[in-house]
């Protein structure tokens, strides 16, 4: 499987020269006439799962996010204590993450959000990255943004997140010798083996992915590429996946919120 | 009836194989180069016993093409009027590829109303999934459906 | 353990509707390794059932063919107004259930 794998990534790679050379545009931002999202690259099973409300099984997380959003946990104050039953405050928040908060500089994700409202505000433990609570919550908090097109600053405090990750999405790496852009920005629409390439947005996250069996998190789906092209992956949360989310979330501007995703 | 026919090959197959184990007949025949395998055929009969199977009245519907096989949605529906004296009693989704034939068996009867059940399934790579569906009157009939699973691009792990 | 239900809340004598049940659970096949090579065991749900105030009118044996997460569409003849059962049991006894009240009028 992995040797599989390697050897298809090997073919694409030999084809895929880099920008200079082969003369085309950096797309930097990604225009918006081509802006798709990745809706557009599964097949029509998948997007017809997608679009199922019941059937689409990232509603397992957002039903449990749900829950855990109305529900205080051994006593503590629930989050829908502050942010209204159904989480009416919160309609819309989703569409401006990552963002840089202001009180510690710090850049901050929807997880990293929820994490400090529960050591500040609910005397509760952070959660782990990718655990099925933490998924659940941002899954829920998320599609409370269902529909709302994506926009976050990158002025200011969040510049330097910015250019780090803009960084990272542009900078060859791993054995493949391969960029986020190279797939992403060069060649998406274009087959690699049994799937079409897409233009790599991170909207439709928390996403169910077919290769997971599970929801998760872009972080998760960001260290699969790395994996992908055979460089050390970040660790989930980490500094530098926060930046590249909120390159990503820059590039994706205007696309709609589309969690939960089904993804392949 | 439109396809009315027995499953011949399937029968005289099964009939050279009485007194094997199931567990011995991946091991002891090669896989026919056309046919359906013999797991699959083994997993009806211990499923359904030894009638014979009619081509028809099942219908399988699977995706043409499915971007990963962990998850591919298939609906296996019998015409049946599902009534106390003619219903299906039992529906079994059979793959001849994935490393247990035996999928899902479920059991109907009068008060199901309708003989179509739809779920989820994992299919190890490209192949032809049948669906045999057992009347109330004993009699068993075979449907079946094939999807292409294609290989994704980056292979993690 | 999530459990979701779709089901009319309302349906008139005799009418077949359909109802939609999804459990989360990982359905781990056995045949699966983790990062270190080893074996993960498998963990499956080996049945389910929906009994209509209290009788059986659908069951399923499920196998590690059964995608994550169970998904089931199936139908029921709507007779009288009461209690859908829905169960669903791992390979180990330990069963999760959701109901639903059903009027038929």
């Amino acid at each position: 499987m992995i040797r599989a794998g390697l050897i298809a990534c090997l073919v694409f790679a030999a084809c895929s020269a880099p920008p200079e050379e082969a003369g085309t545009p950096v797309r930097d931002p990604l225009p918006d006439d081509i802006k798709r999202s990745g809706t557009a690259f599964l097949q029509p099973d998948t997007r017809a799962l997608q679009a199922d409300d019941f059937a689409n099984p990232g509603f397992l997380w957002i039903d449990r996010g749900e829950k855990l959003f109305r529900a205080g946990v051994d006593g503590s104050k629930a989050c829908a204590a502050c942010h209204g039953e159904d989480g009416a405050d919160l309609v819309g928040a989703a569409a401006h993450y990552p963002q840089v908060d202001a009180a510690s500089g710090e850049l901050v994700n929807i997880e990293g959000r929820i994490n400090q409202c529960r050591e500040q505000h609910q005397s509760l433990p952070p959660l782990d990255y990718e655990s099925d609570d933490l998924l659940a919550l941002t899954a829920y908090v998320s599609h409370l943004s269902r529909g709302e097109p994506v926009s976050v600053d990158v002025s200011g405090p969040a510049a330097r997140y910015y250019e780090m990750g803009r960084d990272y999405f542009f900078t060859r790496r791993g054995q493949l010798n391969l960029a986020c852009s190279q797939c992403h920005n060069e060649h998406w629409g274009e087959k690699l083996r049994g799937d079409t390439i897409s233009q790599g947005h991170g909207n439709a996250f928390p996403a169910y992915r077919l290769e997971w069996q599970t929801l998760g998190s872009l972080h998760r789906r960001l260290n699969d590429c790395d994996e992908g092209v055979r460089a050390e992956p970040m660790p989930l949360g980490s500094d530098t996946y926060k930046a590249v989310e909120l390159y990503l979330a820059k590039r994706a501007e205007g696309l709609p919120i589309e969690t939960p995703g089904v993804r392949r | 009836m439109k396809n009315d026919r027995t499953d011949e090959l399937t029968l005289s197959r099964r009939l050279a194989l009485t007194g094997l184990g199931a567990g011995m007949l991946s091991s002891a025949l090669p896989f026919a180069a056309l046919g359906e395998p013999e797991d699959a055929d083994a997993a009806i009969r211990d499923i359904f016993g030894d009638g014979r199977l009619n081509e028809g009245k099942v219908t399988v519907k699977l995706p043409p093409i499915a971007e990963n096989g962990n998850s591919v949605a298939i609906t296996v529906s019998a015409d049946s009027p599902m009534t106390e004296e003619n219903h299906v009693r039992r529906m079994a989704i059979i793959s001849p590829r994935n490393p247990i034939a035996e999928i899902a068996v479920f059991e109907l009867g009068p008060r199901a109303g309708k003989a179509e059940v739809s779920t989820r399934i994992r299919m190890a790579g490209t192949q032809r999934i049948r669906a045999v569906a057992e009347m109330s009157d004993g009699s068993l009939w075979v449907g079946s459906a094939s999807t292409v699973v294609t290989l994704a691009a980056c292979v993690i792990g | 353990m999530t459990i979701r239900i779709s089901a009319p809340d309302t349906a008139s004598k005799g009418e077949v509707i359909e109802l939609k049940a999804m459990i989360q659970h990982k359905m781990e096949t056995g045949y699966r390794r983790d990062s270190r090579g080893d074996v993960v065991a498998r963990d499956v749900i080996t049945r389910f059932e929906c009994r209509y105030n209290g009788e059986l009118v659908f069951a399923s044996d499920f196998h590690p063919g059964i995608a994550a997460n169970p998904f089931l569409s199936f139908h029921t003849r709507a007779t009288e107004s009461g209690t859908l059962d829905f169960t669903w049991t791992d390979q180990d006894g330990q069963s999760w259930s959701e109901t639903h009240e059903l009027t038929v009028e």
